[in-house]
């Protein structure tokens, strides 16, 4: 639709276009609540990157939202939308905790801690292969088939949580914490001026399984084949690429780094798995696949974007009563509303707004 | 061995949770039947949810609170047709945005307006009257026929009976009628039916608002009629629900209308259910029950009990061939 503009504005110009409309609306709903959307603005920038330790939070936010986002965006390379990324974060989660409470009396930090992202993925992938393979085998949609699994994954989580993983003795639905030799490796160990912030060595992970899907998915045999499915199902299948074996390791690739994400929250931060957890972190990833155009830079920028709004939000409901962190919710759902289904709103006017000038040029 | 478990407690409970599914997949049986997805039937359930409930509080009316329901879910069938049918955009993930939005906004507008941690203050005496049969008395000392009328059949509200009168209704529309005739052909074949003379876009605007209307009422009996107040995230997924029994009915009114019964049967079992021990098994945990539709979703997806056979233009932009 908009294949006349030049790959800065659809890449550049229309998400900013788009962000700005949604980031319009939220300000909109927070002058009808009686504040100062400047003033609300001013606050969240100077709690969320204003010191260290605000911005360490911003991006202990940001890695969570860079596997989610990763997960949507692989699997949206691929043509395929997966919305059960929160489910198999939850699921990773299990994986992960199951791990931790096996071992974390018996081996090593350094053999405990990639036990952790190995669990944590194998599970996720593990959680989003079945969606994968009916999607691949009898053309089950994927769409309704992961919006199942994440409920399912609510009742049975709730089901083990409480039936088999809760210590005796205690009310709280959640695992007993890990020993501290399973604890994520804080980043302010090396860098004391990030103050006390569970940022963690998963955020390096996080960047770079950012330059392995760039590397990946635009200079591979196997990157290719995945983009050709995305664009034309019908045209791949016709140069010989198998459509079932690149949904299913899609899905796979997608689930894994989902559960991914659960490493960052659990191992990095509460060191226990609790009911709920993943907080939507899932349905995070969605906008920010969505704002990011699934490209590398793009899902960071947006995982910064939601850090900031998670850290700065809660700091800003401190202050100002009437918005409360759900405010946050809504505005990610006007994110998604601009960024993804209304994506190409601006792209005929700013098409007539650049053969004007080229004209005017010549 | 079952002393704890009544079936007439679970057919009387059937009743009450099916509305809210029936409202919601019909109002999903017009979106899709017209070939656009449907996802936002939750958060227009969770808006209208919200609305309803503030505004029969504000007005002590449960009529004006539904109304104020209508307004603020056809207001977003309206947007979401502009984005489906106008921009082209992705319907799904327009879904996706709006359940999310719904779910921020309407707990920032009841913490705003109540302060009450996202709930809405209870609505007492406004809720609607209960509906009796006039000559229930003269049963009453037969106790299955004090069942039949006073439980069963009677004693629900308006918007019950309005459910149940809409199977055979929606079901004429969409199969005998006119404008059923011009849904379908839209959404199964649009260019054949824009080479017809009909007006495409117009009948999906039309398709949408009329599901707007009928998705309002889910949410309106979730607030008014089952709760008495609004509750945070309280639709917790009826809306894909819903959308669950449409594909379960194969996009039929009254097959789907079964799936909705069926899943509201499944809510009262687990209601009853929680606690009692089975011979052998012992006692089935509520969460596990829970889980059965969503179960039975997949399965009917994977083609292993009936093939599915959505709407051919489902999810696809119409584009008119010049």
């Amino acid at each position: 639709m908009n294949s006349d503009l030049p790959r800065w504005a659809t890449n550049i110009a229309l998400p900013f276009l788009n962000l700005l409309s949604a980031l319009f609306v939220a300000a909109a709903v927070i002058y009808l609540l009686g504040e100062n959307p400047g003033e609300a603005l001013g606050i969240l920038i100077k709690s969320a990157l204003g010191n260290a330790e605000g911005l360490g939070y911003t991006l202990f936010y940001a890695t969570t939202f860079v596997f989610t986002g990763l997960s949507v965006s692989v699997a949206m390379q691929a043509g395929l939308f997966n919305i059960g990324s929160d489910g198999q974060m939850y699921l990773g989660g299990l994986g992960l905790t199951l791990m931790m409470l096996q071992f974390d009396g018996i081996l090593p930090g350094w053999l405990l801690i990639p036990l952790a992202f190995i669990g944590a993925a194998v599970f996720g992938a593990a959680w989003a292969f079945l969606p994968g393979y009916l999607q691949a085998r009898r053309g089950s949609h994927v769409v309704v088939t992961t919006i199942m699994f994440n409920f399912i994954a609510a009742s049975l989580m709730n089901f083990i949580i409480i039936t088999y993983l809760i210590p005796t003795g205690e009310q709280n639905p959640a695992s007993r914490m890990f020993a501290e030799a399973a604890w994520l490796t804080r980043l302010n160990e090396w860098l004391p001026a990030l103050g006390d912030t569970p940022l963690n060595i998963s955020f390096l992970v996080a960047i770079l399984c950012l330059v392995i899907y760039g590397f990946v998915v635009w200079r591979t045999r196997w990157g290719y084949a995945l983009r050709a499915a995305g664009k034309n199902a019908h045209a791949a299948h016709y140069a010989g690429i198998s459509m079932a074996a690149v949904i299913v390791v899609t899905m796979l690739f997608s689930g894994g780094l989902a559960g991914l994400a659960a490493v960052n929250s659990i191992s990095g931060s509460t060191h226990y798995l609790s009911l709920n957890f993943t907080a939507g972190a899932g349905f995070v990833g969605i906008a920010v696949a969505l704002m990011g155009r699934q490209q590398p830079i793009g899902i960071f920028l947006a995982a910064a974007l939601f850090g900031i709004l998670m850290q700065g939000g809660f700091d800003l409901s401190f202050e100002k009563p009437n918005i409360p962190p759900e405010t946050f919710i809504f505005i990610q759902g006007m994110i998604i509303l601009f960024c993804g289904a209304m994506e190409n709103m601006y792209a005929p006017a700013l098409s007539r707004l650049l053969k004007l000038n080229w004209r005017k040029n010549v | 061995m079952f002393d704890d478990f009544h079936f007439s407690t679970i057919l009387i409970a059937t009743i009450r949770n099916a509305p809210v599914l029936l409202f919601a997949a019909f109002a999903g049986v017009f979106a899709e039947r017209s070939g656009v997805i449907d996802l936002a039937l939750e958060g227009k359930m969770l808006a209208s949810a919200f609305t309803a409930a503030a505004c029969t509080y504000a007005t002590q009316n449960p009529y004006w609170g539904v109304a104020a329901g209508i307004a603020v879910s056809c207001l977003i069938a309206l947007l979401q047709a502009y984005v489906a049918i106008n921009q082209r955009g992705n319907q799904l993930v327009f879904g996706i945005a709006i359940n999310i939005a719904a779910s921020g906004l309407t707990f920032v507008l009841a913490q705003y307006f109540f302060q009450l941690g996202g709930r809405s203050p209870d609505l007492g005496a406004a809720r609607f009257a209960l509906i009796e049969f006039p000559f229930a008395e003269s049963w009453s000392s037969v106790p299955a026929l004090n069942w039949l009328f006073g439980q069963f059949l009677g004693g629900h509200t308006i918007l019950v009976y309005l459910a149940f009168a809409l199977i055979p209704l929606i079901h004429w529309v969409v199969n005998h009628s006119r404008f059923g005739l011009r849904l379908r052909a839209v959404g199964e074949n649009p260019h054949a039916a824009d080479a017809a003379g009909i007006n495409v876009a117009q009948t999906r605007y039309m398709a949408l608002l009329a599901g707007g209307v009928l998705c309002s009422f889910s949410g309106a009996y979730l607030a008014i009629v089952q709760s008495g107040f609004f509750l945070r995230d309280m639709s917790a997924g009826n809306g894909f629900l819903a959308l669950t029994a449409l594909v379960f009915g194969n996009w039929r009114p009254l097959q789907t209308a079964a799936g909705c019964l069926m899943f509201g049967f499944f809510a009262a079992l687990q209601i009853q259910m929680e606690g009692v021990a089975f011979p052998g098994v012992g006692q089935i945990p509520g969460s596990l029950i829970q889980m059965l539709p969503y179960i039975v979703t997949v399965i009917v997806l994977a083609g292993v009990m009936a093939k599915s056979v959505a709407p051919k233009a489902l999810g696809t932009p119409f584009v008119k061939s010049r």
